[in-house]
């Protein structure tokens, strides 16, 4: 009954929610409203089925309409895509595993610029042939293959490095991305593998295979609506297999051996639990997500440079996982999510509206205080300017209240 | 032929004799205490055995295989498991978990068995799990399974490690004191539960102990500890009388089971 109840008010707010974003597309809040559809999902207790079958209408049903109504929409599912992806990464190293890594971004790097160099002319400059840009059709080769290099990649860095202790280990990893970081930088001489601070340009585009399909069904899109949904739809599914993949991790040995390392590793080598070899695996398995999300990103973004992998980056997705509630799932989806939000959305909303009322010459009237004309506003005061103070404080104040994360990791319930 | 078999075991700290040539065999079927005073090297003996620490000097050979230089894992793997002095359990994971971890050398599917959930995985996981829950009740904590850890009080706390323990399906457990801190009901509780192991569960126990009426109400056979040498061995009755184990505990009132 109550259940019940539940599922209809989730529809009924679904279904208000999208209709209002739909006719408003350029009201920010009600766009929020369809994204924190999403959250209440998660809360509300529904039975299974149902909350998986209306989640999957959101994202792949509704989302989509609402952003080919509003293309920036889809901009910002995308991005709240690949941060999700890189969160789930650095959530198995640092959430389960319990080892601070603050150069995640090394690996998302390292396969960014893997396709964007083969994906591009780039490599013809240390290739003789003109063999590049490779075809398209390459781009799920490079996919698969970022797994594997990721995965080598986290667990080479890893073997020298994992006996060290925690806060050793965390500045090794911020060093090794600072090297990445420096290597993509001036790697354009003597040859010129990475083309340095000027970036590659342009990154072949993921192939339309598709496409005589949707013509054969008399669907003409052009290619500039087409791209977006086609990166939203890659993304949703690299996402869920993502979080697939790290469930069933979780639920099994592997997990339990990452926590047990996390909360003892004495005892857990004291309970058969290969030590180095699990932290090998969780710095691969992470590190292999990221290098996923860095192909997909390259072939996105068109044009890539040092700019994006930046150690600001890397300290950005630490914070969603943090936020979001170490060791979590759900944490980590929510941390990237809300954080991504705050950054592209809110914060630009809130600077907008505050325009909109300079612009009105509204007069605001404090009681005592006399009125005040919001057109003196001044200038200088834009909430998007303030993006990394707004995020500081949150953090600040997250630490003190609520040290565990929005959404910690919960205990299985009695059946 | 002994089950486990030290010779001449050293081990110094800096300018610290913490072991010093400590020899020791357990037999099938045994319960064998290691007592002595604080700081006698007894934890330190412990620490040797299971690979924490690697002895500068000595033989440890269990069932005829030498354990020297093997990581604290394999050993596990090999059929020794211990618990703690202070309690180290994972504190963030459920009563569940804890004990499943401690299964971790005996559960054998791999990485794409568990990402694929092949039907071996589910087979070893369910039976992972019924036999975590058998041992959750053998140490009287049914009904807390999905609690976490840091949840339980101490003297559960202190049984959750020994059923962690059991969880590796060793042939050989290490008791670090456990029944310290609990009153004497519970402590006579953890005794039958160590008389039922032997045989059932594990093929032997050796525990350090304080509480003398554990040590003589259960040991099969005794051994002293006193500044890292090993100054006695025997049956329980004959160490009590045993003039060197008098004088290394003297003045701490031991035998009356307080200290
Ligand atoms: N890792 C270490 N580094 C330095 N000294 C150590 C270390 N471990 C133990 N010791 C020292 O070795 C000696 C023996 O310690 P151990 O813990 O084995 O004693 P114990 O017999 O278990 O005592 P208790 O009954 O108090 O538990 C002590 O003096 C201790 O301080
Ligand atoms: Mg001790």
């Amino acid at each position: 009954m109550n259940s019940k109840l539940a599922t209809l008010g989730l529809c009924a707010y679904i279904a208000v929610s999208c209709l209002v974003a739909f006719f408003f597309p350029q009201s920010v809040l009600a766009f929020l409203s369809v994204e924190a559809s999403l959250l209440l999902l998660y809360y509300v207790a529904a039975p299974r089925r149902v909350k998986i079958f209306l989640g999957a209408l959101v994202l792949v049903v509704l989302l989509p309409v609402l952003g080919s109504v509003n293309g920036y929409y889809l901009e910002v599912a995308i991005q709240i895509g690949i941060y999700v992806a890189l969160a789930l990464g650095l959530n198995i190293v640092v959430g389960f595993v319990g080892l601070l890594n603050l150069g995640f971004v090394a690996f998302y790097a390292i396969d960014a610029y893997l396709w964007a160099i083969f994906g591009s002319p780039q490599a013809n400059a240390f290739i003789p042939g003109g063999l590049f840009p490779l075809s398209p059709n390459w781009f799920f080769v490079f996919l698969l293959l970022s797994i594997v290099i990721g995965a080598l990649t986290g667990a080479l860095l890893g073997l020298p490095v994992l006996r060290l202790r925690g806060d050793y280990l965390a500045i090794v990893t911020l060093g090794f991305a600072e090297v990445v970081r420096a290597l993509v930088n001036n790697l354009d001489k003597p040859v010129n593998l990475t083309n340095g601070p000027r970036g590659i340009s342009p990154i072949s585009k993921p192939p339309l295979f598709f496409q005589p399909l949707l013509e054969f069904f008399g669907l003409h899109v052009t290619e500039a609506k087409l791209y977006p949904l086609y990166f939203y739809f890659l993304i949703l599914v690299l996402v869920c297999t993502i979080i697939l993949v790290t469930r069933r991790l979780e639920n099994s040995r592997i997990g339990r051996a990452w926590k047990a390392i996390r909360e003892d590793e004495i005892a857990a080598a004291a309970m058969g639990v290969p030590v180095v070899r699990m932290k090998l695996l969780g710095f691969a398995v992470g590190a292999s997500f990221a290098s996923a999300v860095g192909v997909l990103f390259a072939a996105k973004q068109v044009f890539i440079n040092p700019e994006s992998f930046t150690f600001m980056e890397s300290i950005g997705v630490l914070a969603m996982v943090i936020l979001g509630g170490m060791g979590s799932i759900p944490g980590a989806i929510l941390g990237a999510t809300g954080v991504t939000i705050l950054n592209l959305q809110l914060l630009k909303g809130m600077s907008l509206w505050l325009n909109g009322l300079r612009q009105s010459g509204a007069e605001l009237t404090i009681p005592l205080l006399g009125s005040y004309s919001l057109s003196q506003l001044p200038a200088q005061f834009e909430p998007a300017k303030y993006e990394r103070m707004v995020f500081g404080l949150i953090l600040i104040l997250m630490m003190i209240f609520r040290p565990q994360g929005v959404l910690p990791p919960t205990r299985e319930r009695k059946q | 032929m002994a089950l486990l078999e030290l010779r001449g075991i050293s081990k110094r700290f800096g300018g610290l004799q913490a072991l010093a040539g400590v020899s020791l065999e357990l037999e099938d079927g045994m319960i064998a205490s290691l007592i002595g005073p604080n700081g006698a090297g007894k934890t330190t003996l412990f620490n040797t055995l299971t690979g924490l620490y690697r002895p500068d000097e000595g033989e440890i050979h269990f069932q005829q295989r030498s354990l020297l230089g093997m990581n604290p894992d394999k050993i596990t793997a090999a059929g020794i498991s211990r618990t703690f002095q202070n309690i180290r359990l994972f504190s963030h994971m459920t009563v569940l978990e804890n004990v499943l971890v401690g299964m971790h050398s005996r559960l054998k599917t791999s990485l794409p068995g568990i990402l694929l959930r092949s039907t071996g995985f589910h087979i070893q996981e369910n039976e992972a799990r019924r036999r975590a829950m058998e041992l959750i009740d053998l140490t009287s904590l049914s009904g807390r399974e999905h609690e976490w850890a840091h949840q339980l009080s101490y003297g559960e706390q202190r049984r959750l490690e020994i059923a962690r323990a059991l969880a590796a399906a060793p042939q050989l457990l290490l008791l670090d004191e456990p029944t310290a801190g609990m009153n004497t009901t519970e402590a006579q509780a953890l005794m039958t539960l160590f008389r039922k192991l032997i045989g059932n569960y594990v093929k032997a126990i050796l525990l350090i102990e304080h509480n003398m009426r554990v040590v003589m109400g259960i040991s099969d056979r005794v051994h002293v500890l006193d500044y890292g040498e090993k100054i006695a061995e025997g049956h329980p009755d004959e160490v009590r009388h045993d003039p060197r184990v008098i004088e290394a505990y003297l003045g701490q009132g031991i035998w009356s089971g307080n200290a």
